[in-house]
């Protein structure tokens, strides 16, 4: 069985006054090899919490998750992150960066460094190599990260907001080189976002989470992804469905934010 | 205790006057210079750079730089201020010297026939540092009851005359002394003369006080040019039989040494602490308590324990730097942030080479801080140490040279602690620039 498998995953959250969370309610789900799926919701819908399990760094309260048909049970090189920011190792350069995982794996250095020159042509850092960390700005610090995790070859991609903190021209560049790169290397990929254009523009598939407890509330599939694929994304964007899906899913939201606010007024 | 209470706030009130005058004093040649420095620099081309065409400057940080011109000036002020209050040989005279020379004062007596007679003393008033004056071998006694005298005075000094020792029939009732240089004088009265002033006592003697001027005595701040000249004996011949260098190197030896002790077990157990619970709890009580005590109270302990020799010293070092550096490394380790740890298992990455690969790496700007403030700590603290007990070092040797007032000693061995402290940080802090560029970027 290949592809990532979500069996009746829930989480439960202990709170300081004794009281309970739900961040993850029964949630069951199937991505395929080579799916690129976004989820997107309001804020405590549990997504990050959803990630963090697909990562292996938070153990569901109940429920399985398998890959490629063994149980997850934590951290594994198979299963790469891309986080918002700060994760990357100030103390090496963008070279040092990207080899990392090839380098704790014992590979030979001559295998990681060409490695790394191909994949710094991928992300369109040719020339950074030898630049520390600190010297790049935001946009191609998100570039080394994506680079970096490609570099151990996982089977799918897990990124959390990776694309959060960067200004909107930064960002629509790399959106374009997300979908990119999902053409070019067919990872199965899941992208949390906070923005509804990013889900609709990098989602196969989206899924729209709910909070209290944390579900999914509904699912799409989508043409954007494919369409988005070497062209520009402002055309996809005008593209007759892409308003209109935009504001249906806007509204879903707003819904459940005005829902979430009224519960806390009459509480 | 009410009493030794308003004592000690008078006192305070006080301090308070005089480190006003001090500082005001210092203000205004800082603002007079500050003024001829605009006055010098305006029309010389306008100020470059992008700060200089900031229009909001005050309460902008950055645009505050430290003027260099006016930190060199702040040393020279000090340096003049330094030469003035001693009365120095460097600069011409500002305020009055002590009389040094010769001069005379007459003085008129009565003996007990009530009978009056004029006599002339001599005074010769010589240099702290000079050799004492020959004696002359006769000096004319003048006619009369009352004899000439003659007194030799060290600057600053006073003495005693006795003018009846030498008067015929100036142990007799009714002899008494009763005008100076013609101003009629009593009992506990002060009367001036050319290069001083007569005090005279109760039992009627004369005490002679040569002007004292209003510089400052060596034996308290010799002035830069004595100082100078006792560092370059001092360089050549060192201080009771230790090189003036050697005492440094003694100083900076234990400092080494004590610190890199306190690195080396302070950097794991604040790993330790960082990375696992229990040994959080089981250190956490000794190291909160250990942290806040400062190091000069242990040092009784360790004179007790390990008597004044080296090992005294260095575990003294030793403990004031560990505790520094082990909550150093502790909150390195506790600082990374999770992301980098998450981010490293995910690429494969085992425990040892988050380790070594990712929080070590990660905390080394808390680590340089935490050095930078140990070795600080232990240069303050060798010194003390050395001035409580020691053989040989920079503490020692002023600690010494005070016991016998000499004060040159001592400030060039102030001079010496401080310069090698500043020097201490530069170089901390070039290390750290070269070592963990990234600190304060990330």
């Amino acid at each position: 069985m290949t592809g990532l498998v979500i069996d009746d995953v829930s989480m439960t959250f202990e709170l300081p006054n004794g009281g309970n969370v739900e961040a993850l309610k029964n949630i069951n789900l199937q991505i395929n090899e080579g799916e690129l799926l976004s989820v997107l919701g309001p804020s405590g819908c549990g997504k990050t919490t959803l990630l963090n399990i697909l990562a292996g760094f938070l153990a569901p309260t109940s429920g399985t998750m398998a890959m490629n048909g063994h149980a997850i049970t934590g951290p594994h090189s198979e299963r790469g992150m891309v986080f918002q920011q700060g994760a990357l190792f100030e103390w090496m350069n963008v070279a040092k960066n990207i080899g990392f995982g090839p380098k704790m794996k014992g590979t030979p250095q001559a295998e990681i460094d060409a490695k790394v020159t191909e994949l710094l042509g991928i992300v369109g850092l040719q020339d950074f190599a030898e630049k520390m960390i600190y010297e790049m700005s935001g946009g191609m610090q998100q570039r080394v990260a994506l680079a970096r995790c490609l570099a151990n070859d996982p089977d799918i991609i897990l990124m959390d907001e990776p694309l959060g903190a960067l200004d909107a021209l930064t960002r629509e560049k790399m959106q374009s080189l997300v979908l990119d790169i999902w053409k070019k290397t067919g990872k199965t990929i899941i992208l949390i976002t906070h923005s509804v254009e990013e889900a609709l523009l990098l989602g196969e598939r989206l899924l729209v989470m709910a909070p209290r407890p944390g579900r999914v509330h509904k699912e799409y599939n989508l043409p954007f992804a494919e369409m988005g694929v070497g062209a520009d994304l402002r055309e996809v964007k005008r593209h007759p469905d892409f308003g209109p899906k935009r504001d249906e899913i806007l509204s879903m939201i707003w819904d459940m934010e005005e829902e979430i606010m009224g519960r806390t007024e009459s509480a | 205790m009410l009493q030794e209470v308003m004592d000690v706030i008078v006192t305070t009130l006080r301090m308070v006057v005089g480190i006003t005058v001090i500082m005001a004093v210092f203000l205004l040649v800082s603002m007079g210079l500050s003024y001829l420095y605009a006055l010098f620099s305006r029309g010389r081309g306008a100020a470059k750079g992008y700060t200089s065409l900031k229009t909001v400057t005050f309460g902008d940080e950055s645009a505050v730089t430290a003027n260099r011109f006016a930190s060199v000036a702040a040393i020279v002020t000090i340096f003049l201020l330094w030469c003035i209050a001693t009365g120095s040989s460097l600069i011409p005279t500002v305020l009055p010297p002590p009389f040094v020379g010769e001069t005379q004062f007459e003085y008129t007596a009565r003996n007990a026939e009530g009978a009056t007679d004029t006599a002339t003393v001599f005074v010769q008033v010589y240099g702290s540092d000079a050799e004492r004056p020959a004696q002359p071998d006769s000096m004319p006694l003048g006619d009369g009851f009352a004899k000439n005298d003659y007194v030799q005075i060290v600057e600053r000094r006073t003495k005693v005359l006795k003018a009846q020792n030498n008067d015929e029939g100036g142990k007799e009732d009714g002899y008494e002394v009763i005008e100076i240089n013609g101003t009629p004088v009593t009992r506990e009265a002060v009367v001036p003369f050319g290069k001083g002033e007569i005090y005279m006592t109760k039992q009627g003697s004369l005490s002679v006080r040569p002007a004292t001027g209003m510089t400052m005595e060596a034996l308290y701040l010799p002035p830069p040019e004595k100082v100078w000249s006792s560092f370059i004996t001092l360089n050549k011949e060192g201080y009771q039989g230790v090189g003036l260098w050697e005492n440094v190197f003694w100083s900076l030896i234990r400092v080494v040494i004590g610190f890199s002790l306190g690195c080396l077990f302070g950097i794991p157990l604040g790993f330790a602490m960082g990375l696992n619970s229990w040994l959080r709890g089981w250190f956490d009580p000794i190291v909160e308590f250990m942290r806040p005590v400062p190091p000069l109270a242990l040092i009784p302990l360790v004179i007790i324990w390990f008597g004044i020799g080296e090992q005294g010293k260095i575990s003294l070092l030793f403990l004031a730097a560990l505790w520094i550096m082990t909550i150093a490394a502790r909150a390195g380790v506790s600082g990374v942030n999770i992301s980098k740890v998450h981010a490293a298992y995910s690429l494969g990455a085992t425990r040892r080479q988050l380790l070594t690969k990712v929080i070590l790496p990660n905390s080394l700007p808390e680590i340089f801080t935490g050095a930078r403030v140990a070795m600080g700590v232990c240069w303050g603290t060798v010194v003390a140490a050395e001035l409580v007990a020691a053989e040989k070092g920079a503490g020692k040797m002023i600690i010494a040279a005070s016991k016998f007032s000499l004060t040159d000693i001592v400030i060039i061995g102030i001079i010496i602690i401080g310069v090698i402290g500043y020097g201490i940080d530069v170089l901390m802090r070039m290390a750290e620039n070269k070592l963990v560029p990234w600190k304060g970027r990330g």
